[in-house]
């Protein structure tokens, strides 16, 4: 007979995969006290694709996520040690600037946190702090070419001054996302970027980190099972601070090889 | 099922898929046994009985269907549960063209019982008993999720594809030899297609079965017995094949 179910697990071949990841993370150990929040975690995520962190809460995935771009460093009884790999460059070296860290990492959290300033200004405190431009027609255009990668430029073109809380919820979000893309990010962080909000709010979102992977790394932590299927090449699941599996998106959620994540995913978790 | 799932109607309803399989099942094996018993018993009665049990199956079907096209609606299933939702699917229409195959063989019972009995051909029942067999063993691997069983299943079919090609010239000399029983012949040849397609089925439902247990498509090639496509009329039962032209 012709078998036609078989489902293509494998993914792309190795060799149309780049070479070198964007992130290197290797045998990372965070803690909180005498916490041990992640256990020798070891993840390479690839370049313009999107990574999906799954897993229940209290299992480390957005500890893994603030140590991309150093949050963590503001929490006073966390320690780090391991390695993280950002182009090659550790990115707890010493010579490393956590400012300028968070310029090429930029990260949406779940809950749109506009600035409480006008929507333009939102999106042009970044540029500005940053000192990426001199002129004011230099930051028109950075504002205006944020707001469209966002796809938000055609709703707000003629409220550019109205505060950015007057918006709806998944426009508030887009103008965060904005927001982090107005410093020229190569990675960006999204930590449950959706869950505040509705079905239609979600889809745009989705159908934006599909096109912004062209030319950014992003990497999602999500609780919807959907939406890390539905956005990501690769998932990795967590578990109790380590990470149970890593593969390719359809391969996790056809045919996870894992009994904890198989569990997890469909909704066996004891 | 290694274990629950934390939302109990979940469970009950995936319960509830295989409870709805095993009896279609259970109604294709029975038809499939009275279609063959039907024209070896020249049951007229047990042949109109069979075709109209097909009804059912067809039912069956079709509840299977709505019930799926539901749990992926509502439930969303991923992973084992969706392989599990996918196999039922794909095996209830495998079930459902069982039940054709034996409907059409009990159909040939009333036009059979008029034409004279052709000198016995003993690979038949055999056969009916084979293919009734892999269903049989079919279903129960499906049931518990066996999937060494299932592979059992796949690989007997080869013997089911060689009775029929035994059944093949067998008719076929008995037609060379007299002429008057071409028809009822025919009608045999037909009924022993029957069976070897069935048995074609029940190895694809072998296939889901392994799909449903590993996650991956039984890619070997298996073996096949069926040579029939390359007979030529020379009446040659214990000979060699001869070669296709």
């Amino acid at each position: 007979m012709e078998f036609v179910t078989d489902l293509d697990t494998s993914g792309p071949p190795d060799s149309i995969l780049p070479t070198t990841p964007k992130i290197i993370t290797e045998g990372l150990n965070v803690f909180y006290g005498d916490n041990q929040a992640l256990i020798s975690v070891n993840l390479n995520i690839n370049e313009n694709e999107v990574t999906a962190l799954i897993g229940p809460s209290g299992c480390g995935k957005s500890t893994y996520l603030r140590c991309l771009n150093r949050m963590n460093d503001d929490i006073e009884i966390c320690r780090v040690d391991g390695r993280i790999l950002l182009d090659g460059e550790d990115i707890y070296g010493r010579q490393l600037d956590p400012v300028q860290l968070r310029a090429r990492v930029g990260m949406v959290f779940q809950k749109p946190n506009p600035f409480p300033k006008s929507i333009f200004d939102n999106v042009a405190y970044g540029p500005k702090i940053h000192g990426l431009v001199r002129h004011k027609a230099d930051l028109e255009e950075i504002v205006m070419n944020s707001l469209e990668r966002a796809g938000l430029a055609n709703e707000v073109r003629d409220r550019l001054h109205e505060p950015g809380t007057s918006l709806s919820g998944g426009q508030q979000q887009r103008l965060c996302i904005a927001r982090a893309i107005a410093v020229q990010p190569e990675v960006i962080l999204m930590d449950e970027p959706c869950s505040a909000l509705d079905p239609i709010a979600t889809a745009k979102i989705e159908e934006l980190i599909d096109e912004l992977r062209q030319n950014y790394t992003i990497i999602i932590v999500t609780h919807s099972m959907q939406q890390a299927a539905r956005v990501s090449q690769r998932t990795a699941f967590f578990h109790l601070g380590e990470i149970v599996e890593i593969g390719e998106t359809a391969q996790i959620f056809t045919n996870p090889r894992d009994e904890r994540t198989q569990g997890y995913i469909t909704g066996r978790f004891g | 099922m290694s274990n629950d799932h934390i939302v109990k109607s979940y469970d009950e309803e995936l319960g509830r898929l295989n409870d709805l399989l095993a009896r279609m099942g259970g109604i294709a094996e029975k038809q499939l046994a009275d279609a063959v018993q039907a024209v070896f018993k020249r049951d007229v009665e047990l042949a109109a009985n069979t075709v109209a049990s097909d009804q059912q199956i067809d039912a069956l079907e079709h509840q299977i269907d709505a019930f799926v096209v539901q749990l992926l609606a509502l439930r969303q299933p991923i992973a084992d549960d969706l392989r599990e939702v996918i196999a039922a699917l794909k095996i209830a229409s495998h079930l459902e063209r069982v039940g054709d195959y034996a409907a059409n063989i009990a159909k040939r019972v009333p036009a059979l019982c008029q034409l004279p009995v052709v000198k016995s051909v003993h690979v038949i029942p055999r056969m009916g008993g084979l293919a009734q067999s892999m269903i049989s063993s079919v279903l129960d691997a499906y049931a518990d999720r066996d999937a060494h069983k299932a592979i059992e299943v796949r690989n007997a079919d080869e013997q089911v594809d060689e009775m029929y090609t035994s059944v093949f010239r067998e008719l076929l000399t008995y037609m060379m030899e007299d002429p008057r029983d071409i028809t009822a012949c025919t009608h045999l040849l037909f009924a022993a297609k029957n069976i070897e397609r069935i048995g074609d089925h029940a190895t694809n439902i072998a296939e889901y079965v392994y799909f449903l247990v590993h996650g991956t498509a039984l890619t070997d090639e298996r073996p096949k017995g069926d040579t029939s496509p390359s007979l030529v009329s020379s009446p040659a039962p214990s000979g060699p094949i001869p070669d296709a032209p």
